[in-house]
């Protein structure tokens, strides 16, 4: 792809001080997302996919994180590094350059205003005009993201949607002042799975609408594989593989990565082996081991000369065209692990 | 909306109506006899037994009641010829030591609690919701820890303490209360300065110890809204964080403070009974007191325990419809 990407992630280290220590959530992250493009991030629970996206729309509390590096949004009026602007220069791209929805629409509404109320509030923080404007414009999205009857239900509580119905809401009030950046925080983790492919369609249908970046974070692989036009594999707050989709999907080059994509369940194969799981627990943030953060976990360190797991930290390499892996296997070693655990 | 109002205000008028059966009941059933405490020490038995007649004591205790429910709609009247006594509706009975219609002794201390509370209230929500704001906007902040120490102080100190202490050292040492006129009802119609100066110090001992506890109410609930998901929300919608806590946070941590003050309101206007002491104010907190302690004025324990009842069921049910009002959940349910 040669777009100009919306938004540039250089070096971004997010570390919260705890009583026990830094803990060092995300580490060395950087990426692009282009306008139009669909950036996935995949990870277990704490490896750093939330605290990297929270950290880009600026919703950390900057007196209790540690935050450095730079994310540039390349607006029309110019660049802007959201980590070093003033808070209040990048609480005025919230909503409005960058919009953000989040796992659990149970919670993300307020229980005490109506649903327009809350859509009303979004667009009149950056647009002029009576609230009857606001109202036209929040039915119109509304009826935009699906809501049957949008000009009645506009009136009615948060408790009163389903879920997939809620999260509807939220990309409608996401996307109400037409953003450049979408961040869909696991959007589908706390909906019924049948609810969760037409949220996810309409999260794709809204991104070609609108021509937005957008950030998928998920820990669900069968979503990536749907949607991603690029994949970042998370482990331990560093990114461990960055890749196509498909690269990902066919040509895992991360140990970590191989052991994912053999831990979901293959339709065909039900009554063939059990599931496979990657052995251990993922290692504290805070002091993190020598070396590679994945190596007591990988069935391959074994393989690589003179303990190299152990001391050194691998970094971010490049294996094929366009495709980085954090290992210190070679390519031919890592197709060799492909094949040897379960022929991916 | 109007058919849950229905139902909850008949429940009320069951709730009143039950209370004040055991009220009734329990004083009925107290080894007291009414009528031997109307006359001295030097009482004939004649005398009792006529004025056991008199004041309607000789019949059974539910033609007892019967005539009390009776006698707060249409008045009442009690004894015949010359020492007939006519107390108009609502009647709560007739007070054998004062020698006046218990209504009529309630209606003189009422405004006076009214004030007391009113007052009291209004300072104490002020200061304790405002402060315990900005002890959860200044968490573990000097702000915060002041306001810890103010809560504990606040909390600890018991209104005798703090009453006798400020009525000491501060109103009368600095000659800010007039003691031959301390506690001397004035209404604020008349002359709002003397009103207010007749307040002030019992309004700020009772804020002290309410305000304590409205402080650290307020903080730990804003405190804990902040971390709700919606107000992350807020945030990533580009509201600035006045509004978020104007709009968004306030609105959910101030609700449950409503029952709270709805509640505590309600109890003392059922009458502050050791600050009305301490600053000698004739309100209901004193008339029950010395009903209880001196006169063993039945009527008057009966009005004023009743009336107390009244307030907290009826704030109850305000609150309620209020709860209803501010929580959309709450509304549809019912």
């Amino acid at each position: 792809m040669t777009l100009k990407p919306f938004l540039e992630v250089k070096n971004l280290n997010v570390a919260f001080p705890t009583e026990d220590g830094l803990v060092q959530a995300s580490n060395d992250i950087s990426f692009t997302v282009a306008r139009g493009e669909t950036l996935a991030v995949v990870g277990e629970s704490g490896s750093g996919k939330s605290v990297t996206s929270l950290a880009v729309m600026g919703l950390h509390d900057r007196k209790r994180t540690q935050i450095t590096g730079q994310a540039f949004l390349n607006l029309e009026s110019g660049p802007v590094d959201v980590i070093s602007a003033d808070a209040e220069v990048v609480r005025k791209l919230r909503g409005k350059a960058m919009s953000m929805i989040f796992q659990d629409p149970m919670s993300a509404l307020h229980p005490y205003y109506s649903i327009g109320n809350q859509l009303i509030e979004a667009w009149s923080l950056y647009n002029e005009g009576d609230k009857a404007a606001g109202k036209k414009r929040a039915i119109e999205m509304l009826d935009l993201v699906g809501i049957p009857d949008a000009s009645k239900r506009v009136d009615e509580f948060p408790h009163q949607f389903s879920g997939g119905m809620r999260q509807r809401v939220m990309i409608a009030m996401a996307l109400i002042n037409n953003p450049s950046l979408l961040i869909a925080d696991e959007p589908t983790t706390a909906l019924d799975v049948t609810v969760q492919s037409q949220i996810l369609q309409l999260i794709r249908e809204m991104q070609k609408e609108f021509n937005m970046a957008l950030i998928l974070i998920t820990h669900d692989l069968g979503v990536v594989a749907e949607v991603a036009d690029r994949v970042n594999v998370m482990y331990a707050g560093k990114i461990v593989e960055s890749g196509s989709a498909e690269d990902i999907y066919y040509r895992p080059d991360h140990p970590y990565s191989i052991g994912l994509l053999n831990s979901i369940p293959k339709i065909g194969e039900l009554d063939s082996k059990r599931l496979v799981a990657i052995p251990g627990q993922p290692p504290s943030l805070i002091n993190l081991p020598r070396g590679c953060s994945f190596r007591a976990r990988c069935s391959f360190s074994d393989r690589v000369a003179n303990n190299l797991c152990a001391t050194t930290a691998p970094t971010l390499d490049t294996k094929t065209t366009d495709h980085f892996s954090r290992c210190h296997l070679t390519e031919a070693e890592l197709v060799k692990a492909r094949k040897e655990s379960g022929g991916i | 909306m109007l058919k849950y109002l229905a139902r909850r205000l008949s429940a009320t008028f069951l709730v009143i109506t039950l209370v004040s059966m055991s009220v009734f009941g329990i004083f009925a059933v107290l080894p007291m006899d009414p009528a031997a405490l109307t006359c001295g020490k030097a009482c004939s038995a004649p005398v009792i037994e006529a004025n056991r007649h008199r004041l309607g004591l000789d019949v059974p205790v539910q033609v007892q009641y019967g005539r009390f429910v009776k006698g707060l709609f249409v008045g009442r009247d009690f004894g015949e010829g010359a020492a007939a006594f006519h107390c108009p509706a609502p009647a709560f009975g007739y007070s054998y030591n004062r020698h006046e219609c218990v209504t009529t002794l309630v209606a003189e201390a009422f405004p006076v609690t009214l004030s007391l509370a009113v007052g009291a209230f209004v300072l104490w929500l002020s200061v304790g919701v405002s402060l315990g704001i900005l002890a959860a906007r200044r968490k573990n902040e000097w702000q915060d820890r002041a306001a810890t120490a103010f809560v504990l102080i606040g909390t600890s100190l018991p209104t005798f303490i703090s009453g006798i202490l400020i009525l000491l050292f501060v109103a009368l040492k600095f000659n800010l209360i007039n003691p031959i006129e301390m506690g001397r009802w004035v209404s604020p119609l008349e002359d709002p300065v003397a009103w207010f100066r007749t307040f002030i110090f019992p309004w700020i001992v009772l804020a002290l110890l309410y305000a304590a506890t409205y402080t650290r109410f307020t903080r730990s609930n804003v405190i804990e809204t902040s971390t709700e998901d919606y107000i992350r929300t807020a945030r990533a919608k580009g509201l600035n964080e006045r509004d978020i806590l104007r709009k968004h946070t306030l609105r959910a941590a101030l609700a449950p403070i409503i029952t709270l003050a709805g509640l505590d309101f309600a109890g003392l206007l059922g009458g502050a009974i050791i600050t009305e002491g301490i600053f000698n104010l004739p309100g209901l907190g004193r008339l029950s007191i010395r009903a209880v302690l001196r006169d063993y004025d039945l009527p008057t324990i009966l009005a004023t325990t009743i009336l107390a009842a009244v307030f907290v069921i009826v704030a109850n049910l305000l609150v309620d419809i209020l709860y209803a009002y501010i929580d959309p959940r709450v509304r549809v349910a019912s």
